[in-house]
Parts: C-alpha cells; sequence; structure tokens
C-alpha cells in the first residue's frame, strides 16, 4: 500500500484524534482552574476578614496620673473621654505608679488604643449611639484619632479585650513546642532510621517494625493527644498545658514521618556509593558517616522540615494536652502553661465578638505566612543541596 | 645438492608446553610467587551453590583474567577475595582464600584492613561524589596513612600520575570527580585505589562501560600498574583479556574450567569447553 | 579433535567465510596438481603444448594467493581468531604461499621442459626422472588430502614419502653429475634436466611443509625444523 504523507494531517482519524486530546487537554486545564479557584476564593475570604486586624484605632489623651488614678487607671482619663479609651490601655497605670513614684501627679499625653466598640466602628463592622459616633468623629476630624498600624497584635499576648489581644504568646509558644519537638523527634527519628536502614538485617522483625512505622504515620493526630495524656501528663507527671508536653506529643506525632523520610533519603543514595566506600575499607560506620548522611542529609532535612510545619499547624492533640487555655503571658520556660499559634485561632474563632473575627482571620493569615515559608525553605534547600551522581 | 637442515639437530626450542593439567582444578604451579590463592573454595547464595571447589593462584605482579560466559561466577569469586561477598546476607563460604599465605577468612582478620591490602575497581566508575582530591585523599586520611596536607598533597599527585589522570585534572582538583568522563571517572577511581598502596587490584569489568579509546587508555594503565601490584581482573571480553593478562582462567558454572598463560589457551587451549567458549561456540 | 569444528561456530558467517576459504584452497591446490600433471608430461613425454601451457597458466595460481591471502587478512581483521580457528587461518596462509611456490616450481619444470629436444631425452635417466615425479605427484596429492581432511596421521605418512623421494632424487642427481664428466659437450641441457629434477624434489620439500602445517593445525604444535621421529611423535601423540 503506497504510503501517503502529503495530506495525512487531513486524515479524519488523525484530526478525531487531535480534538479528542485537546478536549482532554481542555478538561484538565478547567480542573486546574476550579482548584486555583477555590484556592484563590478561601485566600481572598480569610485576607478580607483578617487584613483589618493588622491596623487599630488610637486616640491621643492627656493621662493625669492624679491621686484617684493611683487607684483606678481609668481616672487618669478625662470623663468624657472614658468611654472612648480602651479598659485595657490604662489599668496598668495604679500598678505603674506604684512602680514609679515619681510619675505621681505629672501628666503626659501617650497614644493608647480606644475601645473596642470604637475601633470596630471605624471599621465599618459596629453601630455607636449618635451622641458617641458625633463625638468620636470629631475627634477623628481634629486629628485626636487615628488608625496606625497595629504592632500590638505581634507584641501582646492574648487579652479578654479584642483591642489589645495579640499573638505573641501563641507564637512564642509555637516556638517552644517545635523547639521541643525537634529536640526530642529529629535525633530519634534519624538515627532509628540509620539503623534500620543501614545497619539492621533484612529479617522478619525488622520488616514488622518497618510496617507499624508505617502505620504510626497513618494513625489520626489526636490519637497521639490522648497518648500523650495518658503518658506524658499522667504517667511521667509533666505539666500539663506545657510547651514541653506538647513537644513530646507532636514529637511523637513527627516521628514516624522523619523516620520514613530519612529512610527514603538514606535509600536513594546510590549502592556504587557505598559499595566504593566499602571497597575503599572503611567500616560500615564510616561508609555512613562520610559518604551516606552527607548525601541524604538535603533530604532528611526535607523531610523534618515538613513533618515540622505539619505539626506547627496541628491542633487536635494539643487540645487534648490542655494547650486551649488562655494565655495573656507569654510562657518563659517550656513547663510554662502555654498555647500555639493554631490553637489561639480556634480560640478566637469560637468568641462571639465581632471583634475577635478580625483577629481570627489575621491569625490564620499569620500561621499560613510561617507555613509556606516554611515549606519554601524545604523546597529551596532540596534544589540547592541537588547532587548529580 | 644442499643441506637439509631439517632432519639435522633442533633448531628452534619445543613449544613451550604449559606446565599444566587436564583436570579442571589443579593449580597453576611452577610460576613466580603466589600472591593470592584460592583452596578448595565454595560458595553458596542461599541454597544455590555459585562456586564448586575453585582451586587458583594468582601469581605476583602479574595481570590474572577470569573469563567466562554470564553467571559463570567469575564475579562472584573475584568480589571473595576481598571478602566483599561478606556484605550480601545470604551468602555462606567454604573452603580458604590466602593472601601471601594467610588466610583471609580466618576469624581474627579486621575485613576493614583486609580491604586496604586489596583493592577493587567496579565496573561502573563510581567517584565519590566529592572533589577529585577528596575521593583520592579520603581513604587515605581515614586509615592514617597521610596525615598532613603536604603529604596528602604528594600522595594525590603520586596517584594521578600513576594512573595517568594529572596531567589532565591537575588544574581542576577542586571540581567534583563526577565531572569527568567516563574514562577520567574510571582512572580516578584507579587512582583512588592505588592511593591506599594495596598489594592487590581487583578489577571487576573496569572497561566494559567505556569508549573504545579509554578502554585502550585504561588497559595500558593495567600494563603498567602490574609492576608495582597483583592485578585480578574480570572481563567478558576476550580480546582484552588476551591483550592484557598474563594468566587466564576460564570459569564455567562456578568451576574453573582451565587455567594457563595466557598466549598458550589462546593459541592451543587444553580443554574443549575453552575452545569452544574462546571461538565462540558457545556462548 | 573434530576436524570439521570450525563449522561451528554461533555465527553463520564466520562458519560460511572459513568454508569458503578452504574450499578456495582446495581449488588451488588442484589447479597446481594439474601443473604439475601437464609439466611432468612435458618434461618426460617431450608434450610441447603442454609445456608452454603450463608456462602461461601460472599467473592463475598467483592470482588465487593474493586473493586467499586478502581472505584471510579480513578474517583476522574481523574475528581476531583463536585457538583452532587461529591455527587454520595462520595453516592456510602458510600453505597457499608454498602451493604458489610450487605452481612456480612447476612451471620451472615446464619451461626446461621446452629447452629440451628428443635426444636429450633419450640421452638422460628419464625413467627414473619420470618415477620420480610420479613419487612427487603422489605427495603432492597426499598432502592435500590431508589438509583437506586435516588427517595428521595421513600428514606424516606423506612426509615419510618425501624422504624417500629426496632418496631418489639424491641418486638420480648423482647418475646425472657422472653423465656430465663423461660428456662435458653436453652440459646445457643436462643442466635444465638437473633444474627440472631439483624443481620436483622442491616440491616434495614443500608438499612437506603442507604437511606440517595439519600437523600444527590439529596438534597444536609446531613442528617445523624438528626431527622426522620428533614429528611423527608430536603428530601422533595422545591430545592433551
Amino acid at each position: 500500500m503506497q504510503r501517503r504523507l502529503t495530506g495525512s494531517a487531513n486524515d479524519p482519524r488523525i484530526l478525531a484524534r487531535y480534538r479528542r486530546e485537546t478536549r482532554f487537554k481542555g478538561y484538565s486545564i478547567a480542573a486546574l482552574f476550579v482548584a486555583f479557584g477555590i484556592i484563590l476564593a478561601f485566600f481572598t475570604d480569610i485576607i478580607s476578614q483578617g487584613y483589618s486586624a493588622f491596623w487599630r484605632t488610637e486616640i491621643n489623651v492627656t493621662l493625669d496620673y492624679n491621686e484617684r488614678a493611683e487607684r483606678i487607671g481609668r481616672f487618669a482619663v478625662a470623663e468624657d473621654l472614658r468611654g472612648i479609651v480602651s479598659r485595657g490601655a490604662v489599668r496598668g497605670i495604679p500598678l505603674e505608679i506604684s512602680n514609679n513614684p515619681e510619675l505621681a501627679g505629672i501628666t503626659r499625653e501617650a497614644w493608647v488604643p480606644v475601645a473596642s466598640r470604637i475601633d470596630q466602628y471605624f471599621k465599618g463592622n459596629e453601630e455607636l449611639t449618635p451622641e458617641l459616633a458625633r463625638q468620636v468623629e470629631a475627634l477623628k476630624a481634629e486629628g485626636l484619632i487615628r488608625n496606625t498600624f497595629n504592632w500590638a497584635f505581634f507584641t501582646e499576648g492574648d487579652s479578654k479585650l479584642p483591642e489589645l489581644a495579640g499573638i505573641f504568646s501563641a507564637a512564642v509558644g509555637s516556638i517552644m513546642v517545635l523547639a521541643v519537638t525537634l529536640v526530642f523527634a529529629f535525633p530519634i527519628g534519624v538515627m532509628s532510621a540509620i539503623y534500620l536502614e543501614e545497619f539492621a538485617p533484612d529479617n522478619r522483625l525488622t520488616q514488622i517494625i518497618e510496617v507499624n512505622i508505617n502505620n504510626l504515620a497513618a494513625v489520626p493526630s489526636i490519637i497521639f493527644g490522648l497518648l500523650g495524656l495518658a503518658v506524658f501528663i499522667n504517667t511521667f507527671g509533666v505539666p500539663r498545658s506545657s510547651a514541653l508536653v506538647g513537644g513530646l506529643t507532636l514529637g511523637l506525632m513527627t516521628l514516624p514521618i522523619i523516620i520514613i523520610s530519612t529512610r527514603a533519603a538514606l535509600r536513594s543514595v546510590p549502592d556504587p556509593i557505598r559499595l566504593g566506600a566499602f571497597a575503599m575499607g572503611c567500616s560500615r560506620w564510616q561508609v555512613v558517616r562520610d559518604h551516606v548522611l552527607p548525601l541524604s542529609l538535603p533530604g532528611i532535612l526535607t523531610g523534618t522540615i515538613i513533618g515540622l510545619a505539619q505539626a506547627m499547624g496541628e491542633t487536635a492533640p494539643l487540645i487534648i494536652v490542655g494547650m486551649i487555655a488562655y494565655i495573656p503571658e507569654a510562657p518563659t520556660s517550656i513547663l510554662d502553661a502555654a498555647t500555639v499559634l493554631p490553637a489561639q485561632v480556634f480560640t478566637w474563632a469560637g468568641e462571639p465578638r465581632q471583634a475577635f473575627t478580625e483577629k481570627t482571620g489575621a491569625g490564620i493569615i499569620v500561621l499560613l505566612a510561617i507555613l509556606l515559608t516554611l515549606n519554601a525553605t524545604a523546597v529551596f534547600l532540596r534544589r540547592k543541596f541537588e547532587r548529580r551522581w | 645438492m644442499e643441506t637439509d637442515t631439517r632432519d639435522g639437530p633442533v633448531t628452534k626450542a619445543n613449544v613451550t608446553m604449559p606446565e599444566t593439567q587436564t583436570t579442571p582444578d589443579q593449580r597453576t604451579a611452577g610460576r613466580a610467587s603466589t600472591k593470592m590463592s584460592a583452596t578448595d573454595l565454595n560458595l553458596w547464595y542461599g541454597e544455590t551453590q555459585a562456586l564448586h571447589g575453585i582451586n587458583l593462584d594468582m601469581p605476583s605482579q602479574e595481570v590474572t583474567a577470569l573469563i567466562g560466559p554470564s553467571g559463570c561466577g567469575k564475579s562472584t569469586f573475584l568480589r571473595c577475595l576481598n571478602r566483599m561477598n561478606d556484605l550480601i546476607p545470604q551468602v555462606r563460604i567454604k573452603g580458604g582464600v590466602a593472601l601471601d599465605g594467610e588466610d583471609i577468612y580466618d576469624p581474627s582478620v579486621d575485613v576493614v584492613q583486609l580491604r586496604t591490602f586489596v583493592g577493587m575497581v567496579f565496573q561502573k566508575p563510581n567517584p565519590f561524589p566529592k572533589s577529585i582530591y577528596e575521593n583520592i585523599a579520603y581513604a587515605p586520611r581515614l586509615h592514617g596513612t597521610g596525615t598532613s596536607r603536604s603529604e596528602l598533597d604528594d600522595l594525590v599527585e603520586s596517584s594521578l600520575k600513576r594512573a595517568g589522570l594529572w596531567n589532565e585534572v591537575a588544574d581542576r582538583l577542586d571540581t567534583p570527580g563526577t565531572e569527568l568522563s567516563g574514562g577520567q571517572q574510571q582512572r580516578l577511581c584507579i587512582a583512588r585505589a592505588i592511593a591506599v598502596n594495596p598489594e592487590v587490584i581487583l578489577m571487576d569489568e573496569p572497561a566494559s562501560a567505556l569508549d573504545p579509546l579509554a578502554t585502550a587508555t585504561v588497559e595500558e594503565l593495567i600494563h603498567e600498574l602490574k609492576d608495582n601490584y597483583t592485578i585480578v581482573i574480570v572481563t567478558h571480553n576476550l580480546q582484552q583479556a588476551a591483550r592484557v593478562a598474563g594468566y587466564t582462567a576460564f570459569f564455567h558454572m562456578g568451576q574453573i574450567v582451565e587455567v594457563n598463560d595466557t598466549d598458550t589457551l589462546f593459541t592451543n587451549p587444553a580443554e574443549q569447553r575453552t575452545e569452544d567458549y574462546i571461538t565462540g561456540r558457545f556462548g | 579433535m573434530d576436524k570439521k569444528t570450525f563449522t561451528q561456530h554461533i555465527s553463520q558467517q564466520y562458519n560460511e567465510d572459513l568454508e569458503h576459504i578452504v574450499t578456495r584452497v582446495m581449488t588451488m591446490g588442484g589447479l597446481v596438481e594439474q601443473q604439475l600433471e601437464a609439466a611432468l608430461e612435458a618434461l618426460v613425454d617431450g608434450d610441447e603444448q603442454k609445456g608452454e601451457q603450463v608456462v602461461t597458466s601460472d599467473y592463475r595460481i598467483n592470482a588465487m594467493e593474493v586473493e586467499l591471502d586478502e581472505a584471510c587478512t579480513h578474517i583476522l581483521a574481523r574475528r581476531q581468531p583463536t585457538a583452532s580457528d587461529l591455527r587454520l587461518i595462520m595453516a592456510v596462509i602458510k600453505a597457499i604461499t608454498d602451493l604458489e611456490r610450487i605452481g612456480d616450481e612447476a612451471e620451472r619444470v615446464g619451461r626446461m621442459a621446452l629447452h629440451l629436444l628428443d635426444e636429450d631425452r633419450r640421452r638422460s635417466p628419464m625413467a627414473e626422472i619420470a618415477a620420480l615425479g610420479e613419487q612427487i605427484k603422489g605427495i603432492l596429492r597426499g598432502a592435500l588430502d590431508a589438509f583437506a581432511r586435516m588427517d595428521s596421521e595421513q600428514a606424516v605418512r606423506v612426509a615419510q614419502e618425501d624422504i624417500k623421494a629426496d632418496a631418489q632424487y639424491d641418486s638420480i642427481v648423482r647418475n646425472l653429475v657422472k653423465h656430465l664428466e663423461d660428456n662435458p659437450k653436453s652440459v646445457p641441457p643436462v643442466l635444465d634436466i638437473v633444474w627440472a629434477t631439483r624443481s620436483l624434489e622442491r616440491i616434495g620439500d614443500r608438499s612437506r611443509n603442507i604437511c606440517e602445517y595439519v600437523i600444527y593445525f590439529v596438534r597444536g604444535k609446531d613442528v617445523r625444523h624438528i626431527s622426522f621421529e620428533q614429528m611423527a611423535e608430536e603428530a601422533t601423540g595422545d591430545r592433551r
């Protein structure tokens, strides 16, 4: 049969095939759009809800450190402004005076945060009585009320007063928990993986261990919380709600992930390198230390970072071990009661007050930013240390 | 009438008769001193027996080639000589391998030490993913045979020179060894092996992954090395065995069929199986 | 050893190449035999036509030598033969050289024959020369036969025949020398006869060479330049 090349692009079968392929490509792109659309919608929703928490309204008042103010801080403020100023902003004045007696009797000007209602009014979320509204508008027109960046969100801990609530204590708690998790899970996980992969004989026992580790990675995280409760808190007496118990619990959860990813990283080192090292007269430990580990380190780090990122976002197990409490002050040691960022967000989300909605959103934004940074670091590390052998 | 010299005295010496044997398991006797020898070596992979009663002497400062079809046990035997088979869990060995008369399978022998005396070069070049300098300096530093920077510098230079690689890489010792061409990588592996100053170098099909030019360079290197080392080389390339080896052993199905000096084995083998293999009558 | 194992390579092409070469060697041998036959007829019977035929046909043998050398070179280049294959090629290369020389010697016999007049023939020991010629023909035939069948025992027998032929040659030459002494004026034709006879003897020697190559191929032993007894022992001893 004579081969016909010219015009073969017009063969109906070929055309039908191209059409099919184009259709399939279209479906794939559509699916991609749907997925992205959902993510976009999510981000838009969160950001629109939370961005306003990064700004707050402040008022310029004259603080009179008079006698009455020594007992009740509110009296340091002019009467007509007392309802506008945040209660929490001035309640520390008596302590301030008693610690610094020379302040008694002085007056000074300061920018203090306004009460949550006013703040929310300016953000368009709440209504004020007409007189109040007129008063604050006037103040604003005079420049005595301003809208500034809410640094306090990052420097203050949780508070019952939404205008003062910040993520600082939760952030410190998260860092402590992560540190404990890292210190606990990384050495144990990596060394176990090294032993299992490089030294252990391939027999029934090690196969059982491997299966069990894989299963552990799939266990729902809340189970680890129960485990932490039973073992660490009840048996070992670790203080409930402390960063230590949270870190240990999350460490247990992250351990299988680190073991599995370390084993995969070790396994990815090609055998000829090991054989070459053995032939050079290396003992098995020297082969691991000098040849296998350096090559698998990027993979190990990547797996660890991903495991930590996962741990950072965990809430359920920490709830069980009690890290859901109200923690206004940042913990100073790992034995102090603490909370973590996701738990903080969870707490705020449960608050009925409108003002906490924006805090919740802001908290989620911060959490997402940290997680994305961690994962980006993992990708960057992996790319940077990609080796060719 | 002219004199016919043919009926006169012998003017040409008798053709060298190989001093050996028809029985496959006999050693090659009467050679230069023996560096390594296998005595009645048997090896099992689990239930399968891969080596049957191997007896082989490998003479000092000579190249001994092991030839044979795929799966005949020559690589397995080679790995017995530096106990690399110990790394495979299902392997069981009976019999002895001796280096200068000492049994290397004796329980009091440190395997790691043994491998500094008996080095190995693999089929596919496997330089460490380190710099060229580090590739060579690593083992001496580890074993303490080179400690100061200048000692190591000298060692690296002399090893690369002996491997015929110095001129090509002298100006880039810090670049990764993996960036060299295939032939250069293999010479780097050889340089690495000789840097620890072994007595025996084992080569498992060292040129099979290389192009003809690189192969020729490696073969030339082997020729130069044999003055200082004992070399045992596994090859499935008969012509290579013919070119480089002084003595050749033909393996078949886990046994040694014939051992002889290379010239005799390739012109007038004693065993029919050997003849059939090297003339291409069976694979 | 099975002589025909050179046809059992995995490569069919290789088998065919080797078979082709051996066949051509046999053809060359046949040609040479024809030349010898014709030369003897010219010498003994005075057949001039045969004499000229021999002289003009020698080129064919030379051409075959070139052709076969080239074929062997190709085998060496392409196949790197070893063991028996190598010895076969070596034997062939050497045999065709000897065959070509035999052709040259036959051509000389023919040329010498053309110089002779009938009276020269009558006065020389033609009967003995004819007998020698038959002997040499038999030796050549035997050598080619041994080569074709790679029969080392036959090779030994043929070599022994040549020893006898050499003795015959000695006696004929002694006769001719005596004749020369007695008849100094008949030197030129007698010389021609001497050359012709010598060529016959050379043909016998060269045939014996071919037998040595046969033994080399079969036994792997180079039996040139050793005594006949040693050669016989090598040829028929146990194959190790």
